[in-house]
C-alpha cells in the first residue's frame, strides 16, 4: 500500500490549505502505522509458526536429506535418468566448448567417461575426458510424498484416530452430561454450604493430581482395570471443575422466568432442566463438548499411566510418543507422523472457532 | 455497577433475620440441589478426597508394586528418604526455576500477543488471532516431536537462524539445547510458548472489556501510550493476569509431557528434565515404589499449596478489583 506524496505549494499557505495538508498528514500517519504493525506482526506469524514450516518441508525429504546439515531447505533429491533399463545419476558436466550440460553418467572410467543427454538419448553416448568424481550430482525438487504413507501405515494412524476418537467422545459426553447436572445444581437452587462447596469444587482445579494417583492406582490394579479405559472413563462421570464452572456461568444468564412458567405447568425439577435449561444451553454444551474434546485428545499422563502394557490401545499422544522413541534416527517419519495427527484437531478447530472461541473468553474473563 | 451490587448485597445480609428453621419449600429446595451436585460429591469423595487421605497412609508403607505381599508399616522413613534424596531437591529446583523462567516469559508474550492483536493499526485481526492461536490446537506430543527437529543444533532451523546473525550456532562448537540444563530450559519455554493462545484470548477478550472512556479521558490528561498501559490497562487487566498466572503455575507444578517425550525418567542433561512430577513417576511406576511415591506426592501437594497461598497471598497488592474502588 503506498499513497503519492501530495505537492507542496511553495507559496504562502491559507489557513484552509494548513488544514487540509494537516488531515493529510495525520491520514498518512496512519497508513504508515498501519503498515508498519500489520507488517510486524506478519514477521512474528511467520517465525511464531517457522516450526510448521521446518516439519512439513523435512517430513518431504528423504533419510540422507534430513541428516545432512548442508542440505538445501526444500526436499531434493539427485536425479537420475533411467536409460536401457537401469537408473545412472545426473552430473553437472562441463564441456570442453565452455557451456555446462546436465548428463546422466552411464559409463564412469577414472580419467574419462561415457554420459548421455537425458533430454536426448537418441542422441547417442558422450565421451568426456576428465575424472566424474570431481563433477556435482544435479540435484532436484523431490518431495517424498511415500512417507506420509509409510508414517499412516507404521503408526498405525487408523487405530489410534478410532482408540482416540472412542476415549474422546466417550468422556465428552460423561463429562458434559454430569457438569451440567451439578452446574445446574450450583446455579439455581440455595442450600447450606453452597458458596463452601462451589469453593472446594473451584479449589480442584489447583490441587495437583498426583496426590491422588498412588492409591487409585493400587486399586484400580485390584479391581483389574489396569490396562483398559475403565479408569479413563469412569471419574469423568462425576463432574469437573472447569466444565461445571463454566456451564454455571452460562445458566446463571438464562432468565428465571422461563423455568417459572415450566414449573407452573407442573414440571419438576429434572423436566424443568431437560426440557427448558438444556436447550437454552446449547451453545455453552458445545463449548464444553469441544473443550473436553481437546482436552481427551491431548490427554497423556493418565493413558500412559493405566494402559501401560497394552499399547495395541493407547490413544494417537501415547502412541506418538512410542513411535518417536523407536524411530529417532527417522526424524522425517516422525514429523510425517507428527503432521498427520494434527490434521483433525486443527481441522475441527478451524470448523467450530467461534463457538470455541466465546468458550474461552467465559472461564477466563468471567473468573 | 458493582459497588451498587455490593451495597445492595451488604444491606441485605443486614437485615437478613438471624437462624430461623427453614420453610419446608426451603428443605425441598435445598434437597433438590443435593441431589443435581450429588454427582460431583461422590465423585469428589471417590476420587480425590479419599485417595488423598489414603496417600497419607501410603506414604508411611513400604508398599512395592512388585510384592504387595509383603508391605509393611515403615512410620516416617518414606517421608525422611524423601528429604534426603537428592533428585527430590533437584527436581524441585528445576520446576521452581523453569516456573520463574517461563511464567513471566509466557504472561508477556501472552499480554504482548493480545495488545498487538487490540491494536487499532493492525490490519487483519482475524487472520492473525487464528494464526497466533493455532499451535495450542496441535496436540501437544506432535508439537514436543516438531520442536525437536527445529532445536536439533545440526539441522534444525532454528540454529540456522540464530547463525544469520553472525552468532556460531551449528557445527562443533553450537548451541546444544537438549544438552545443558539451562539451554534445555529454553527449549521446553519455546514449547511452552507455542501454548500461549488461550492466554492471549483470555487477555484479549479482558482488554476489550475496558471501557473506551477511559482511554479518551486518559488521552484528553496528555498520557501517551506507556502511560495509558501503566495506569489504565494494566490495572484493569490485573485479575485477568492474575487467573493466568495461577492457571499458568498450577500447569508448571504438573509438568511431565514435555520431558517424558523428550528425555523418558533420565533426567537428561544432567538433571536438567527431572521435574517433580517425572521424579514421582519414575519412583512410583518406574521402579514401583508405591509408599515413597506417596510421600513424594504429598510433598508435591504441600509444595503446591504453598505456592498457591503466597499467590494469593500477594494478590491483593497487585490486584485490582472493580468493587474495591
Amino acid at each position: 500500500m503506498s499513497v503519492a506524496a501530495p505537492e507542496r505549494p511553495e507559496a504562502a499557505q491559507t489557513p484552509a490549505r494548513t488544514h487540509e495538508e494537516a488531515r493529510m498528514r495525520r491520514r498518512r500517519k496512519r497508513i504508515l502505522w498501519g503498515g508498519g504493525v500489520t507488517l510486524g506482526a506478519f514477521l512474528l506469524v511467520s517465525l511464531f509458526l517457522m516450526p510448521l514450516g521446518y516439519g512439513m518441508v523435512t517430513a518431504l525429504k528423504d533419510k540422507d536429506g534430513v541428516s545432512d546439515p548442508n542440505s538445501p531447505i526444500l526436499p531434493v533429491s539427485a536425479e537420475v535418468f533411467e536409460y536401457e533399463g537401469e537408473e545412472h545419476e545426473v552430473y553437472a558436466v562441463p564441456m570442453p566448448g565452455g557451456e555446462v550440460r546436465e548428463l546422466a553418467l552411464i559409463e564412469p572410467g577414472r580419467e574419462s567417461s561415457v554420459f548421455i543427454d537425458p533430454g536426448d538419448p537418441g542422441a547417442g553416448p558422450i565421451e568426456w575426458e576428465g575424472r566424474w568424481r570431481t563433477l556435482d550430482p544435479v540435484r532436484g525438487f523431490n518431495p517424498q510424498w511415500g512417507n506420509f504413507a509409510e508414517a499412516w501405515s507404521t503408526i498405525d494412524f487408523v487405530r489410534l484416530t478410532a482408540w482416540t476418537l472412542f476415549y474422546a467422545l466417550t468422556t465428552v459426553f460423561a463429562t458434559v452430561v454430569s457438569s451440567a447436572i451439578v452446574a445446574y445444581g450450583f446455579a439455581r437452587f440455595r442450600f447450606p454450604f453452597r458458596k463452601a462447596l462451589f469453593g472446594l469444587l473451584m479449589a480442584t482445579i489447583l490441587l495437583p493430581p498426583a496426590v491422588t494417583l498412588v492409591p487409585k492406582y493400587a486399586v484400580f490394579l485390584q479391581m483389574g482395570w489396569i490396562g483398559t479405559y475403565l479408569p479413563l472413563i469412569v471419574p469423568h462421570f462425576f463432574a469437573n471443575a472447569f466444565n461445571v464452572f463454566l456451564l454455571r456461568q452460562y445458566f446463571l444468564t438464562i432468565p428465571k422466568e422461563l423455568e417459572e412458567a415450566a414449573r407452573i405447568d407442573g414440571a419438576g425439577p429434572i423436566r424443568t432442566f431437560a426440557r427448558v435449561i438444556v436447550p437454552q444451553a446449547i451453545p455453552a454444551l458445545t463449548a464444553v463438548s469441544l473443550f473436553h474434546f481437546f482436552y481427551a485428545w491431548n490427554d497423556f499422563f493418565e493413558p500412559l499411566l493405566y494402559l501401560a502394557g497394552n499399547r495395541d490401545i493407547v490413544p494417537i499422544g501415547v502412541g506418538l510418543s512410542y513411535f518417536s522413541g523407536v524411530y529417532n534416527t527417522e526424524p522425517h517419519l516422525i514429523m510425517a507422523a507428527s503432521l498427520l495427527a494434527l490434521v483433525l484437531p486443527v481441522a475441527i478447530f478451524l470448523a467450530a472457532q467461534r463457538v470455541f472461541v466465546q468458550g474461552i473468553v467465559v472461564t477466563g474473563v468471567d473468573k | 455497577m458493582s459497588d451498587l451490587t455490593a451495597a445492595v448485597r451488604r444491606a441485605r445480609r443486614g437485615k437478613r433475620p438471624p437462624k430461623r428453621p427453614a420453610s419446608p419449600m426451603e428443605r425441598r429446595e435445598a434437597r433438590w440441589g443435593y441431589a443435581f451436585i450429588a454427582p460431583w460429591i461422590i465423585g469428589f469423595a471417590l476420587f480425590w478426597l479419599i485417595p488423598m487421605l489414603a496417600s497419607l497412609v501410603f506414604s508411611t508403607l513400604d508398599f512395592q508394586l512388585t510384592d504387595p505381599e509383603a508391605t509393611s508399616f515403615v512410620g516416617m522413613s518414606n517421608w525422611e528418604r524423601a528429604m534426603s534424596d537428592p533428585h527430590t531437591w533437584q527436581s524441585l529446583l528445576v520446576t521452581l526455576r523453569f516456573t520463574v523462567l517461563f511464567l513471566p516469559l509466557s504472561l508477556v508474550v501472552a499480554l504482548g500477543l493480545a495488545l498487538l492483536l487490540n491494536s487499532a493499526h493492525l490490519r487483519g485481526v482475524g487472520f492473525f488471532r487464528l494464526l497466533f492461536y493455532a499451535p495450542s490446537m496441535i496436540p501437544l506430543v506432535a508439537g514436543i516431536l516438531i520442536w525437536q527437529q527445529v532445536l536439533n543444533p545440526q539441522t534444525g532451523w532454528l540454529n540456522k537462524i540464530i547463525g544469520l546473525t553472525g552468532v556460531q550456532a551449528t557445527g562443533a562448537g553450537g548451541i546444544r539445547w537438549f544438552d545443558n540444563p539451562v539451554l534445555v530450559l529454553f527449549a521446553f519455554s519455546f514449547i511452552g510458548l507455542w501454548g500461549v493462545g488461550n492466554a492471549m484470548m483470555i487477555n484479549l477478550a479482558g482488554l476489550q472489556g475496558i471501557p473506551t472512556q477511559l482511554y479518551e479521558a486518559a488521552a484528553i490528561d496528555g498520557a501517551g501510550w506507556w502511560r495509558r498501559l501503566r495506569t489504565v490497562t494494566l490495572p484493569l487487566l490485573s485479575p485477568v493476569m492474575f487467573y493466568n498466572l495461577v492457571i499458568g503455575s498450577v500447569l508448571i507444578m504438573q509438568y511431565f509431557v514435555q520431558p517424558w517425550v523428550l528425555f523418558g525418567a533420565t533426567g537428561h542433561p544432567e538433571g536438567g528434565s527431572r521435574f517433580l512430577l517425572i521424579h514421582f513417576y519414575q519412583q512410583a511406576f518406574v521402579f514401583g515404589n508405591m509408599g515413597y511415591g506417596a510421600a513424594l506426592a504429598w510433598f508435591i501437594f504441600l509444595v503446591v499449596a504453598a505456592l498457591t497461598a503466597v499467590l494469593f497471598g500477594t494478590a491483593r497488592f497487585w490486584v485490582h478489583y472493580g468493587s474495591e474502588r
